[in-house]
């Protein structure tokens, strides 16, 4: 047996005994045997991201359209989901809809989360001064929930698709940034951090280098929650006319038009847009947990 | 007079209003109990309504007031103006320029002090020529008024500088509250916090946000008025909560309206328990550009964006989901003022080819190097109708390529981004109240004339229009001015994209008895007559 060269994070591995790298299509059978709910949960968002990415080509009319000549009227072969109090075909605002809430929940969730991966990692790496002060202003921005401080953020900026992104992203800052933390202090004080030290390497590849690849497993499934999570925030946001602002076809904002006023007559305008949030939130949940058990090594052999 | 659109729409106006409602005239009215109604707002700015532009004001304590002159409360759809604290309508001397107004001599304010003419020269004056640090949003309506003097203590005479047939309506306003001139002279301010009027009811309690209540008041000088021993006005700013309210039986009426569809809901679930009263409503919504911005300082740009918008072909179809109904021009449909449909569709917007007119649009736009515009519309997140009217448009300019998102804001921030002269167009509604044709066409004036307006332009073109139909006492030539001023704010400088005007809805518990549908949700507000029949 030889033992290999330590890879650039400081681990060795035992070069005989390296698993034989699999194929997708072998992962992928391996992934949906061991976690059948989290391959569904796949599906379903894989399912509402293509619908989004090809809500161009998916949907059957134009998602803004007034057509006073279908006004509610119930789901048919012409409108497969129905049509809203101002004719607008459902299936088509679902599916554009499905773009919006992509748009903002991973935007929301890559911004937020690889701000809170920088600031976390940097807070504990630099320690002393810099993490106490990063810490005390995390801890400020912690103590307004999550879709209290998005309202303030509208509030202030107004309303729109970026400002959106802007007031989900903020409040996802420092809940990533303090777990990450937590993970990157255990990391600061192993010794091939301190070898890297040693060696003369900068603060920013220490971090990127050593610091980050070791933080990645609860960074990963910290990001897939918070898609879910700035995914509900925007419905939310545009439920209460915060959010995007019509005619942009947005599930939330779908709900706030028709569902009070045309629940008892017309109720698949509230169902359909709100099935859409609820499946791929469930999807996206269910997809967090299984990678949470393929990643943690102590729920992996379960 | 029925060969004119006017015509018919007044005589539909009328037809509604008499086929709508509740008459009750030929039923004994039964006294006492308390009515219970639901106010769409979460409570009002002030309570001081000669400074206020809300109904929340109005459907709050006009209960509690009374006013010079006012709409017929039998027949508030009608012309027809009588006496609330005068005696008697009077003739006008001096050319039409003097009107001496007699003050019945048996009326008290809720404090127990006697109203005089002192009193109702006090409030006039502070309506007509606002003191420093008040404001006074109709004060524009009273440019005609000279000077205003109360010769003894129960007359009062107001001196026009002309003589104008927009005098006697616009003095007929419901947010024209008589007050007590020792009130004012205390704190000019004290009406805005609190209630002390001659109106049918005594104020009693107003919990912030939630309720204001009020019990009959046995000293008002109608004599067997009010029916009420009281009433209750409870605030709910969702009109879900009001809905379920009135079909809870928690409430038995709103007074401003519902669309269509709780109508239908109402009356699906309650049958002939619920009555429905309907009318034309003096409401228009319409879409102001900021000539300040590009290109909207451009009237092709303008002209442009009203010739897209297809009137005739969405007004029935907007009105089952919208509280929006008519087609018309700045005047009221119902007056017999407003254009025929021939002369409305002369204008930019109104023509009855809607291909053509989309057409010109384009031409337009492209004669003006604005082939692919795109911008912003301010509008207010009020659902009826701000939203449908939003929606509406935003689909109809992209029928001509043009790009619009939408900018909406609660009313606060909404007024503030209009004042700030921070929107490129805006969606807006003009509401007023008793008909006054010639007066309420200000709204179109410039700023320097109406407060009101908030397209940042400037026209004395426009305003020497105004003055000269202000002054023309003939009919016909009235009509004709009038026609000449929509033709010129609609069509030639497209100050104002005018879009449709609006229905007034009120369904009720059929209890309810005594009430009269207007055109106006701000007019007939005082309860005196209302009754419940159980």
């Amino acid at each position: 047996m030889t033992i290999a060269a330590p890879t650039p994070t400081g681990t060795a591995v035992f070069a005989d005994d390296r698993i034989p790298p699999r194929g997708v299509v072998a992962s992928t059978i391996r992934f949906v045997r061991r976690q059948p709910v989290g391959s569904i949960g796949i599906v379903l968002v894989a399912l509402f991201g293509f619908a989004g990415l090809f809500a161009d080509f998916l949907a059957p009319y134009n998602p803004t359209a007034n057509d006073f000549t279908a006004m509610t009227e119930a789901p048919s072969w012409a409108h497969w989901l129905g049509t809203d109090q101002l004719g607008r075909d459902i299936l088509s605002r679902i599916l554009f809809g499905a773009r919006t809430a992509f748009v903002v929940g991973l935007t929301s969730a890559l911004v937020g989360g690889f701000s809170g991966l920088v600031l976390g990692v940097g807070s504990a790496y630099f320690g002393g001064r810099i993490d106490l002060v990063l810490q005390r202003l995390l801890d400020i921005l912690m103590s307004f929930p999550l879709i209290i401080m998005a309202l303030a953020v509208v509030s202030i900026f107004g309303t729109g698709v970026h400002n959106v992104i802007a007031a989900i992203t903020i409040p996802l800052i420092p809940r990533c940034a303090r777990v990450v933390r937590s993970s990157a202090l255990a990391i600061r004080e192993v010794p091939y951090v301190d070898a890297a030290r040693a060696l003369g390497f900068s603060h920013s590849r220490i971090i990127l280098a050593h610091m980050v690849p070791n933080v990645v497993a609860p960074f990963l499934i910290m990001l897939t929650s918070f898609v879910g999570q700035a995914i509900l925030a925007e419905a939310s946001l545009s439920y209460l006319g915060l959010g995007v602002q019509e005619p942009v076809a947005a599930w939330g904002l779908m709900l706030q038009g028709g569902a009070e006023e045309y629940a008892s007559t017309a109720p698949w305008i509230a169902v359909f847009p709100g099935l859409a949030i609820m499946l791929t939130v469930f999807g996206i949940n269910l997809f967090g947990d299984a990678l949470r058990d393929v990643l943690d090594p102590k729920l992996r052999e379960r | 007079m029925l060969r004119t659109f006017g015509g018919w729409a007044a005589l539909a106006a009328v037809l509604m209003v008499a086929l709508a409602g509740p008459a009750s005239t030929d039923e004994a009215p039964k006294r006492g109990g308390t009515l219970t109604y639901m106010i769409p707002a979460d409570g009002p700015p002030s309570f001081d309504a000669q400074r206020e532009e809300t109904y929340a004001t109005i459907h709050s304590a006009a209960p509690y007031y009374s006013t010079l002159i006012r709409a017929n409360p039998m027949e508030p759809g009608s012309p027809d103006l009588v006496c609330d604290l005068c005696t008697e309508m009077p003739k006008p001397t001096d050319d039409g320029k003097t009107w001496a107004f007699k003050l019945r001599q048996n009326v008290k304010f809720a404090d127990g002090q006697p109203l005089t003419s002192a009193d109702v020269l006090a409030s006039w004056k502070k309506i007509i020529w606002p003191p420093e640090g008040t404001v006074s949003p109709r004060a524009s309506n009273f440019v005609m008024v000279d000077s205003v003097d109360a010769p003894d203590a129960y007359t009062v005479v107001f001196h026009l500088k002309f003589a104008t047939d927009a005098f006697l309506p616009a003095l007929a306003d419901p947010y024209a509250w008589i007050y007590s001139k020792a009130k004012l002279d205390q704190d000019i301010h004290w009406y805005e916090k609190n209630i002390d009027g001659t109106g049918p009811f005594k104020f009693v309690k107003y919990e912030t946000g939630q309720s204001i209540e009020g019990v009959r008041n046995p000293d008002y000088f109608r004599t067997g008025l009010p029916y009420l021993d009281g009433i209750k006005g409870i605030f709910a700013d969702k009109q879900v909560t009001r809905v379920e309210a009135i079909k809870s039986d928690q409430a038995a009426i709103e007074f401003r309206g519902f669309p269509p569809t709780v109508r239908d809901e109402l009356k699906a679930a309650l049958g002939d328990k619920i009555d429905v009263q309907t009318s034309d409503w003096n409401c228009g919504g319409l879409i102001t550009p900021n000539h300040k911005r590009k290109p909207f300082d451009d009237p092709r740009v303008r002209r442009a964006l009203t010739l897209a918008i297809d009137r005739w072909g969405s007004a029935a179809d907007l009105s089952k989901i919208a509280i929006v109904h008519t087609v018309g021009g700045l005047t009221y449909p119902g007056s017999p003022l407003a254009p025929t449909k021939d002369e409305l569709q002369q204008i930019a917007g109104f023509w009855p080819d809607i291909e053509k007119s989309r057409a010109e649009a384009k031409r337009l736009l492209k004669e003006a190097g604005q082939e692919n515009l795109s911008f912003t519309l301010l509008n207010r997140s009020t659902d009826q109708p701000y939203k449908y009217y939003g929606i509406w448009v935003v689909d109809q300019w992209s029928k001509i390529g043009v790009k619009v998102t939408q900018r909406v804001l609660p009313t606060g921030p909404w007024f503030a981004a209009m004042r700030a002269e921070d929107f490129d167009m805006t969606v807006e509604g003009n509401c007023q109240n008793v008909v006054n044709p010639l007066a309420d066409v200000g709204k179109y004036l410039p700023h320097a004339i109406s407060e009101g307006n908030y397209g940042n332009f400037d026209d004395q073109h426009e305003i020497d229009l105004y003055n000269a139909m202000l002054r023309e006492l003939d009919k016909t030539k009235q009509k004709q001015k009038l026609l000449e001023f929509n033709k010129y704010v609609l069509d030639d400088q497209a100050h104002g994209i005018f879009l449709l005007w609006w229905q007034r809805i009120v369904p009720y518990r059929a209890y309810v008895k005594g009430w009269k549908i207007g055109p106006s949700h701000y007019v007939n507000q005082d309860l005196a007559t209302v009754w419940l029949d159980k």
